[in-house]
């Protein structure tokens, strides 16, 4: 693995996206930073522009107008770069598969590395996805 | 020869190092005041090296070498200073005339930089926060400059940094009479807006205009930002030791009160970071035209009486 993958697993910035979705699982990120849990200890922050963030936590059913928006902010963030769907609307569109207004899910439209099922998740399992995406990396699977 | 040394190794490496690891300092207290973990000790190494390796994205219509220089310029004038700053702490008497101004112009550069790579990157909320940063260099230079008058005062009427050193070694650290501790206080407020830390975080406010500045930099721009940011948090307040409390002396017992005295400023900085909240930027400009100005003028009439 190159020195440069080495450093991105050692400080992954995450830029945080709702595509629509009901606030729970915005809510379960942002109790990662919190003194419980504190993801800090892995070098990871919440930044703020999409330009400077190296992962992207997608969350929500991706409705039509935003994931045109998503789309457009995957293409500006900087690679390498890693997407994590969290919560089941972003895996599967969950209660809104029937729904006119989200015609695919995410997946569909860009690269998912790690799916972080639960409806929210809990805290400890957002941990355990970004650890198994870190795995991930580091057997050279992830799309990248 | 011996200054491309100096440049090389005290002015960049040197300072680099003491810079990451001040930074690694103010995350880890920070952390602690939060009741969390923080950060690992290699943790502000390892994000710079990371965004080394990044892309670097240019915005669509934005001038392309002003973008990419900014930072540059940026970095080049805190190296420059802190080489300054070590060649004056090691042999007092190789200071040229005016070096003290030197220093102050060179000082400004950095937020300059900033000012220009936020307007140079065709973003709204950048513009707004380099516009921002623009007014609180206004604000803060005016009692900055004051708070080191005093010492220029004090050491009669010197402007260079080599002699304003020897004098504190024979007559004792400025910080030791009134019109020095309050100067010293003044340059400490001041140092916390010229590192934009946060009761003047105002031109990076993260709430509101996210990241400010440095909104399009990615990739190396970012990497060289962090990198003189951190080395700024060296090379503030080691100008503040040099010209109020008597330098850094590097033998025996005298390096362990040089690391003292700037342990002790990066902690106070902290401490002033984590229990302040953000001000607007009026309030920061009527708070250091207002009282800031005051309190320096107040040090710079004691020091004219001599006390």
């Amino acid at each position: 693995m190159s020195i440069k993958l080495k450093a991105l697993l050692k400080s992954p910035w995450v830029f945080h996206l709702s595509t629509g979705s009901c606030n729970n699982c915005d809510i379960e990120i942002l109790d990662c930073l919190t003194p419980r849990f504190d993801i800090e200890r892995f070098g990871m922050l919440l930044v703020g522009s999409i330009k400077h963030a190296d992962v992207l936590l997608i969350t929500g059913s991706g409705n039509r107008k935003s994931m045109e928006r998503a789309k457009r902010l995957y293409e500006q963030m900087p690679k390498p770069c890693l997407v994590v769907a969290v919560g089941e609307c972003a895996l599967s569109r969950g209660m809104f598969i029937h729904s006119y207004n989200c015609p695919v899910p995410i997946d569909k439209v860009i690269p998912v590395d790690v799916y972080i099922p639960g409806c929210p998740p809990k805290p400890e399992a957002i941990i355990a996805g970004i650890v198994k995406l870190i795995e991930k990396v580091k057997k050279g699977t992830a799309k990248k | 020869m011996i200054y491309i040394f100096y440049f090389l190794f005290f002015g960049f490496l040197l300072t680099a190092i003491i810079g990451l690891l001040a930074s690694w300092i103010d995350r880890k207290v920070t952390a602690k005041v939060q009741y969390r973990v923080g950060p690992p000790l290699l943790q502000p190494l390892i994000d710079i090296v990371k965004l080394l390796g990044k892309e670097t994205l240019i915005p669509a219509g934005s001038s392309k070498i002003t973008f990419l220089m900014a930072p540059v310029i940026g970095l080049a004038s805190v190296i420059l200073v802190s080489t300054l700053l070590w060649i004056n702490n090691i042999y007092p008497a190789k200071s040229f005339l005016g070096d003290l101004i030197v220093v102050l112009y060179l000082l400004v550069i950095p937020s300059i930089s900033i000012i220009i790579g936020g307007f140079a990157s065709r973003n709204p909320l950048a513009s707004l926060g380099a516009s921002r940063e623009m007014k609180l260099i206004l604000s803060y230079e005016l009692p900055f400059i004051l708070a080191i008058l005093v010492t220029v005062i004090k050491s009669g009427f010197t402007f260079r940094l080599g002699e304003i050193l020897t004098f504190q070694a024979q007559n004792g650290a400025f910080v030791r009479s009134w019109s020095g501790t309050l100067a010293l206080i003044v340059a400490i407020i001041c140092m916390q807006a010229k590192l934009a830390l946060v009761p003047f975080d105002i031109p990076e406010a993260e709430t509101e205009i996210v990241g400010g500045p440095l909104i399009e930099y990615s990739g190396s721009g970012l990497a060289i930002y962090r990198l003189m940011k951190n080395m700024l948090m060296f090379t503030v307040p080691f100008f503040l030791i040099i010209v109020f409390i008597g330098g850094l002396r590097l033998d025996g017992i005298h390096l362990l009160y040089g690391v003292l005295k700037y342990i002790g400023l990066v902690a106070l900085m902290t401490v002033i970071r984590n229990t302040n909240p953000r001000v607007r930027i009026d309030q920061a400009v009527k708070f250091f035209w207002g009282p800031m100005t005051i309190i320096a003028i107040i040090a710079i009439i004691l020091a004219l009486l001599g006390r």
